[in-house]
């Protein structure tokens, strides 16, 4: 579980600073060429099965060991110990996990379905005679949408509530103890959650709003 | 009846040569022993495994959930063993001398110096199981000094050496019962001993969770079952710890020791209500750096804060200039009790003195400031320090103090006051730990052999690992070394058929009782009537009417007893029952004993036998001896005495003056 | 302090057996002294359900002062009640107020199953000490004490994690009903010292498999556990038992 979280976490890093490059205001030139490298070079093709692979594996990690664990109480409590003794979405990574499971088939429906296969929506462009899909023109269609946005806000908070927790209890299930670095990985831990989280959800928000051009 | 059988040779060579000559069994013959051992404290627990990696075939029972659970785990203060790693002149002999000395010379020379030998083993063991004991910054064991004694000897684990120690014990337990060699029996309770031939050969017990009786066979019975304080109803044992299995083995002949030996802990958190279920001990270990005292004035109401230091009487200070604060228990308790009776009490109950942090806190943020090499330091400043320091030595009392009471010990000073702690008497058991009855022996607390009428701080878990881990792996050997010829015996030998009967029969009789009275209140009533006459004062008229009211209690609780439930379920009150039931035949004999005893002893105080300045008066003339009770029927017991005789030390009036 | 005194309903759970289902029955008790611990609280009730010709409620306790891990009750949605670092027998009813209803339940989790009312079946855990929570060292054969000095820092942590009382509120805090914080305060008190060292791998792997055998959940360090412990064992222990499973399982010869 920690160690393909933490895989994925390396992917959000990757992920995020592609994106963010929608905000250099280049019309999405520097946006496109970024996925264009991506989407033709070899080795980011071979990491991204690694990511599917990786994915899965969390997935189902996270399946059976939420399931067999709610198998351990056969009688619940009639009061439950609830939010003082821990965080709720600490007790809810399951159902975080579900929902930015569920966001992440729109997401690659959205996107990759339709760069990899289908060419749905999308138009080819054309930078110093190289021609390349016009990613940012198909996201800046999708996210005219306002339901689209809102589904993305909630899977980004989904997401960051998700690594608030799995960020810290990664480097724990991986035997990190030291008081000095458990305290460096938690601070890290909700910094990242936090801006992985903004940084997302502010990508639907900006070309809703125009923000972007 | 009573034959010691202490080895002859010079004081410090008997255990040697007891060593060198006793008899022994070969590994092969020990796998076909079966020895039975009851109660999973540190004597129990320490003699259970020690036997287990001997290899003989131990069963081990408990009355609680679990072998960790015993009261062993309740002691707080630390662990006595003459290493004199702190170069302050301890020693063997000396460890000796302060445990006869501060137990009123009422104990076995013998007993004592084998105890003081193999303190320092028991160090050794428990360091190498993993026992966590308090350490310098050079990575050595610390020690600090306890009540009685004018050196530091006592070894710590902050405020739960007797939970570090039994979880030692019980690990080591654990690792026999997955090697197999030790069957592990909780939530049982031992209500017969078995006899066959004058033999102990087994017992009876029950399974608490379904209530059925089971039989089990043992080429010896090892009875680790700690004290009898719960007689006293509020005392600082645990609510289960009873007296049913050793009264069992009295029943059945083996003689009870000294029972009115018992000591009360002068620093208890005084009662707060008739509500109160159990007493609880703040550690000697506070007494180190706390300051006791009383207002001067009689009836004074005043907080404490508001009484000024002239105003305030430091009465062990005062009386005992030598040991101050630090005299051992019986003396201190009395000294309280003292006080109390004539008016200087504290507290809304006046039953109670203060125990004072304030110094101490200030000495310790001193010393902090000096540390630093700071000057000009505000008095908050030093107080805040100090409390500190006083934190981290006794963090974990000071909070329980202020769980019960609401009140916050580092501001105003504790109230405490004595209550029931430890009874010195308990079987009578020979320099082997063998009763009177062949096969049957008796460790730790539950015997009476080694702290005469009073015991020293920090002796207590001393005895009991030394009992089970260094003394019973050789002297249990001694005699099974001629059993190896006798088969196990089948548990459907009449011998077990009649036992069996017995305790069922009892079982129905309690509960077809079916009277008015819960068993708590007739164990509250018993208690009280033990506390007011047989407690830290006695006298001659008290004692006579102690017996007459135990006597009338008994007939009471046997014709009005209520006990809810079956006797095949989960039935606490009937588990109480039967402990209580023993309790008070138990109380009764205390009394006897007590009033037996013309002289005041340790904490055998008699209020006839009083030196002019109010110390107790001993009568070594007509009373150095152990009185050893033989049951003959009901209210009836016949006295055997085992004198005394001291070839080292000569006896004299206590002086901590 | 104020002493008062309050009127409670109790809320309790009966239970008759390991094979009853079990139900809540409430209970009205009066007078009750707000200096009185929980535990006579509830004997205040059991005296007058025997009085009224009712069953007392079964629970477990022993030595009342905190420190033997026998007392296990549910309190208002908490092992051992509200206040922190506390245990059942010395939560005192200065906790409570006039006409407060107090609900009681017994640990739940399956490795815990139910005795009778609040009685729980906690023996799953002397079988994990079973399994390696000890230092093969049998009596006899230590060397002087102070042969093997040892680190101030190491001794303290190890002190800290040893402090464990071995009472279950950390299962029944957890929402896996793991029994990860038990366990790894017994590994790392062991680990720490090192006295431990010669068994240190095969006593992590075996106490670990263990606990998956008794049927306690598995660790996603929530951090309930730590937040209801009695004696404040950290958490801090779980990522150190982490290390030892992982550092003895990559590099077990088989």
């Amino acid at each position: 579980m920690g160690l393909t979280g933490i895989f994925l976490i390396l992917f959000l890093v990757v992920h995020a600073g592609l994106n963010a490059c929608i905000w250099a205001n280049d019309n999405g030139e520097m946006f496109n060429k970024a996925a264009h490298f991506m989407g033709s070079m070899v080795a980011p093709r071979v990491l991204e099965i690694g990511l599917f692979a990786g994915l899965l594996l969390h997935i189902i990690q996270g399946l059976m060991l939420e399931l067999s664990n709610r198998g351990k109480r056969k009688v619940g409590y009639a009061v439950n110990y609830g939010n003082s003794g821990s965080k709720w979405y600490s007790r809810s990574m399951g159902l975080l996990g579900t929902i930015i499971l569920l966001f992440l088939v729109l997401h690659l429906y959205n996107f990759w379905t339709s760069a990899r296969f289908t060419g749905e929506g999308l138009e080819d462009i054309n930078y110093n005679g190289v021609e390349m899909h016009n990613m940012f023109g198909l996201m800046k269609s999708t996210f005219t949408e306002l339901w689209v946005v809102i589904v993305y806000v909630l899977g980004c908070l989904s997401l960051g509530y998700h690594l608030a927790h799995g960020f810290q209890s990664a480097f724990k299930t991986l035997g990190v103890h030291n008081k000095r670095y458990h305290l460096m990985l938690s601070s890290m831990g909700y910094g990242f959650s936090v801006i992985i989280t903004l940084v997302f959800a502010l990508m639907p928000i900006s070309f809703y709003l125009g923000w972007v051009k | 009846m009573l034959d010691s059988k202490i080895p002859s040779g010079t004081l410090d060579s008997k255990w040697i040569d007891y060593k060198g000559h006793c008899k022994l069994v070969n590994p092969a013959n020990k796998r076909k022993l079966e020895v039975i051992v009851v109660g999973t404290g540190l004597a129990g627990a320490s003699a259970a495994a020690s036997l287990g990696e001997l290899g003989y075939k131990v069963k081990a029972f408990c009355f609680q959930d679990s072998p960790r659970r015993a009261h062993s785990i309740a002691a707080q203060g630390g662990i006595n063993a003459a290493k004199n790693y702190q170069n302050d002149g301890d020693s063997v002999f000396r460890l000796f001398y302060d445990t006869i000395k501060g137990g009123d010379y009422r104990a076995r020379e013998a007993n004592v110096h084998r105890l003081a030998e193999v303190s320092v083993n028991i160090i050794d063991q428990c360091v190498a199981q993993g026992v966590p004991f308090a350490r310098e910054y050079g990575g050595l064991l610390s020690n600090r000094s306890f009540g009685g004694t004018q050196v530091q000897r006592t070894f710590y684990a902050a405020g739960q050496t007797g939970q570090q120690l039994l979880i030692g014990a019980y690990q080591a337990l654990e690792r026999q019962v997955a090697l197999g060699n030790v069957k592990m029996y909780a939530r049982h309770e031992m209500l017969e001993v078995v006899k066959i031939d004058g033999k102990a050969s087994g017992i009876i017990a029950r399974d608490l969770v379904n209530g059925t009786l089971e039989r089990h066979f043992g080429h010896a019975v090892l009875l680790c079952t700690g004290g009898y304080g719960n007689v006293f109803y509020l005392s600082t044992n645990a609510m289960g710890s009873n007296v049913t299995a050793a009264w069992k083995a009295h029943r059945n002949g083996a003689a009870f020791a000294n029972p009115c030996f018992t000591q009360i802990h002068p620093t208890c958190i005084p009662v707060s209500g008739d509500h109160q279920s159990k007493l609880t001990l703040m550690s000697e270990s506070l007494r180190n750096d706390g300051r006791i005292w009383v207002p001067k004035k009689q009836h004074d109401t005043r907080k404490a804060v508001d009484i000024p230091e002239e105003e305030r009487d430091y009465y062990l200070e005062r009386r005992y200039p030598a040991f101050g604060n630090l005299v051992p228990r019986d003396v201190a308790s009395r000294a309280a009790k003292e006080r109390c009776d004539a008016g200087y009490g504290v507290g809304s109950s006046k039953q109670a003195v203060y125990l004072d942090y304030a110094d101490a806190i200030e000495r310790y943020g001193k010393i902090e400031v000096s540390k630093e090499g700071r000057n000009n330091v505000s008095k908050e400043e030093i107080i805040a320090l100090g409390k500190q320091v006083v934190k981290a030595k006794y963090g974990n009392l000071f909070d329980m103090y202020e769980k019960i009471t609401g009140e916050n010990p580092y501001e105003v000073p504790m109230r405490i006051y004595p209550a029931v702690h430890y009874t010195m008497g308990g079987l009578w058991v020979d320099y082997e730990l063998q009763t009177t009855v062949p096969g049957l022996y008796a460790l730790g607390e539950a015997n009476f052999s080694d702290h005469g009428a009073n015991r020293l701080g920090a002796s207590a878990l001393m005895q009991g690992l030394a009992d089970g881990y260094f003394v019973i792996p050789y002297t249990l050997g001694n005699t099974l070394a001629d059993a190896i010829y006798n088969k196990a015996i089948e548990t459907t030998h009449p011998a077990f058929e009649e036992a069996e009967k017995n305790v069922s029969d009892r079982i129905q009789n309690l509960m077809n009782i079916k009277g008015t009275q819960t068993v708590e209140s007739f164990h509250k009533r018993l208690g009280k009537i033990i506390w007011d006459k047989c407690g830290m004062a006695r006298n001659k008229e008290g004692l006579e009417q102690a017996i007459r009211e135990v006597q009338a209690l008994k007939q009471e609780f046997w014709s009005d007893v209520r006990i809810p439930g079956e006797v095949n379920e989960m039935n606490p009150e009937l588990d109480k029952a039967n402990r209580v039931a023993d309790f008070i035949e138990l109380g009764e004999l205390m009394c006897i004993d007590a009033l037996n005893r013309n002289e005041s002893c340790g904490g055998h105080f008699r209020e006839e036998y009083q030196t002019p300045d109010g110390e107790a008066l001993r009568d070594d003339e007509n009373y150095m001896y152990v009185a050893a009770w033989e049951f003959k029927k009901d209210h009836q017991w016949e006295l055997h005495k085992e004198k005394l005789n001291y070839e080292v030390i000569k006896p004299s009036q206590r002086n901590y003056k | 302090m104020e002493h008062y005194n309050m009127n409670l309903t109790v809320k309790v759970w009966r239970q008759k057996n390991s094979s009853d289902k079990g139900k809540f029955e409430s209970y009205p008790v009066k007078n009750i002294s707000s200096e009185m611990s929980f535990l006579e609280m509830i004997d205040v009730l059991n005296e007058q359900l025997i009085v009224e010709g009712k069953e007392p409620i079964a629970f477990d306790h022993d030595c009342r002062e905190g420190i033997c891990g026998m007392c296990s009750m549910y309190i208002n949605g908490k092992p051992h009640g509200p206040w922190a670092a506390n245990t059942t027998c010395q939560l005192h009813m200065r906790a409570f107020k006039d006409g407060d209803t107090v609900v009681v339940e017994p640990w739940r989790a399956s490795a815990f199953p139910v005795i009778k009312d609040l009685m729980v079946d906690r023996s799953s855990f002397d079988r994990i000490i079973q399994a390696g929570g000890y230092i093969s060292v049998n009596t006899g054969n230590a060397v002087d004490g102070n042969s093997l000095p040892i680190n101030k820092d190491n001794a303290d942590s190890a002190f800290a994690a040893a402090m464990c009382i071995g009472c279950g509120a950390c299962v029944a805090a957890c929402k896996n009903s793991s029994a990860m914080l038990f366990l790894s305060a017994k590994v790392s008190h062991l680990a720490l010292l090192p006295q431990g060292g010669p068994e240190r791998k095969t006593r992590v792997m075996n106490m670990v498999a263990q606990m998956d055998k008794e049927g306690f959940g598995a660790c996603t360090n929530t951090g309930a556990c730590e937040a209801t412990c009695p004696k404040e064992i950290s958490i801090a222990n779980i990522a150190r038992l982490n290390n030892e499973y992982l550092r003895a399982g990559i590099t077990a010869e088989k």
